[in-house]
């Protein structure tokens, strides 16, 4: 744990309160209640149709883009409920980026990649461009590996670099929080290791949310973790504690491998 | 037991032979110390030796068992009661281990009595009763371990205060026949270091009782009062139902 331990001042980003999500006739998230602290990393674990990508993709409303969906209860982001129909899409993803399981950099050059997703919120100088471009790689461990070539093509990277350039592309717009959606399934273990390393850092500055269905990744990176089964929040609490001695059989049935 | 099964099977199968290893060591050590304080009280010089030379089998026990623990951590990251299980047989070993060594300095220092004393030596019978209650720990510690039953662990934390108890006993006896005759000074020291050998052997059952709630309950409860360990031990914050109830 770098910061000195996970309750220290924790203040609250986002909290779901009595949340309910369906897909058509399907309820798939089933009255969850939960609170995300500023500058912790938080994880979402569970089996496979549990809600875990459904949740974090609330956060963003990503689910916009699914037909036939429709929610009850709040999700309170800075206190304000992001699901009210009057609220800004473009202005709630500059606050809350993503990152998915898969890299998806643009075709287009590692310079670019960058610059294009800060073009969408704001328009700045040349050289605040630069700085900035140069800022986001840095914080995602990139700069060193390709300040020589920023205008060769994103695609062209490792698997691992493509995925650290589009965390740089995410937090190049300085949201408050950053969603990972199984950033390194498709990742080496070394690249794993190194996205890792990174969520460390960036959780100096952001509030993380990370889905992941490594279970032992979550151990080593969330201060706090949330057990989810079948849409519903089955457990949530520090991470240590839920690893060590987890309160609910079920959680402790999934997490030692006695689920199945 | 944990109610139900891994996914893997092969794990089942590691944490059970790891289980069983550390049974057969408290049964090792059980026999060890069985053996000495009847050796003790039958004079039997030749037994005393035998124990004495067989202390390396626990030590052998103590160092595969960790490293079976250290091989399970390695490849199975095991996590809630399979990590706290892990933990606390890592700990056990050690506690069993030392037993074993009280058990082969009571062979030592007993096989020092009869060189020297022939004539009449003070107190072994009540370091036999000292030593029945110390037999009888571990056996139930053992089995609680195996059963899981922190309740059943706690009781021997109880224990230990009678073998406190008679320790001091004992102790108070030697001081006034050592008054009377200071020839048995020496005899008498060393039977006071055989029965601090004995109540020893009770912290350690006590110690591996408190590692069995830890395994079971998930609270350290090394350095708390015997009523607090109690009320863990019952379950205290652990409901009924929904909640963990292993």
């Amino acid at each position: 744990m770098t910061n000195d331990s996970p309750d220290a001042a924790l203040r609250r980003q986002i909290a779901v309160k009595n949340f309910n999500f369906y897909y058509g006739k399907y309820h798939a998230l089933k009255n969850v209640n939960l609170e995300v602290f500023k500058e912790r990393v938080t994880a979402f674990i569970g089996p496979s149709g549990c809600g875990k990508s459904t949740l974090l993709r609330t956060f963003n409303r990503m689910y916009d883009l699914y037909p036939d969906q429709r929610t009850e209860g709040e999700i309170l982001l800075d206190d304000k409920n992001i699901l009210d129909r009057g609220v800004d899409l473009n202005e709630l993803r500059a606050k809350i980026g993503m990152v998915f399981q898969k890299p998806t950099p643009f075709p287009m050059s590692i310079y670019d990649n960058i610059a294009f997703g800060i073009g969408l919120h704001e328009r700045l100088s040349r050289v605040d461009l630069d700085e900035r471009i140069e800022w986001a790689l840095q914080k995602a461990a990139l700069w060193d590996e390709v300040k020589d070539k920023l205008k060769q093509s994103g695609m062209g990277l490792s698997g691992g670099q493509q995925q650290r350039l589009c965390i740089a592309r995410g937090i190049a717009i300085k949201p408050e929080v950053l969603l990972l959606d199984e950033p390194t399934s498709a990742l080496d273990p070394i690249s794993t290791m190194r996205i890792e390393e990174l969520l460390h850092e960036l959780k100096r500055e952001f509030t993380i949310v990370i889905v992941t269905h490594n279970m032992q990744q979550a151990a080593r990176v969330s201060d706090f973790t949330a057990y989810m089964y079948l849409g519903e929040l089955i457990e949530f609490g520090v991470t240590d504690e839920i690893f060590v001695k987890p309160k609910k059989k079920q959680t402790e049935d999934y997490i030692t491998g006695r689920f199945g | 037991m944990p109610p139900h099964d891994h996914a893997s099977k092969q794990y089942d199968e590691e944490l059970d032979a790891i289980r069983s290893r550390v049974l057969r060591m408290g049964g090792l050590v059980e026999n060890q110390i069985r053996a000495a304080i009847a050796a003790l009280v039958e004079r039997n010089v030749d037994q005393l030796a035998r124990i004495d030379a067989e202390d390396h089998l626990v030590n052998a026990f103590e160092v595969g068992i960790d490293q079976d623990c250290a091989n399970i951590i390695a490849r199975r990251q095991p996590t809630a009661v399979d990590l706290r299980m892990l933990m606390g047989i890592s700990k056990i070993v050690t506690d069993l281990e030392r037993s074993g060594d009280e058990a082969a300095k009571i062979a030592r220092m007993s096989a020092a009595i009869y060189r020297n004393e022939l004539r009449r030596v003070p107190c072994v019978g009540e370091i036999r009763e000292m030593g029945e209650i110390a037999v009888g720990m571990l056996r139930a510690v053992l089995d609680a371990f195996v059963r899981q039953d922190a309740a059943a662990a706690a009781l021997i934390v109880r224990e230990d205060l009678e073998i406190d108890a008679k320790f001091q006993g004992i102790m108070r006896q030697l001081v006034t026949y050592m008054m009377e005759d200071p020839r048995t000074i020496s005899t008498s020291l060393e039977i006071m270091f055989i029965a601090k050998a004995v109540e020893r052997m009770g912290d350690h059952a006590k110690n591996t009782a408190e590692q069995v709630i830890y395994i079971v309950r998930g609270t350290d409860v090394r350095h708390v009062t015997i009523d607090q360990l109690e009320r863990e031990a019952m379950g205290g914050s652990l409901g009924l139902g929904e909640e963990a109830s292993y």
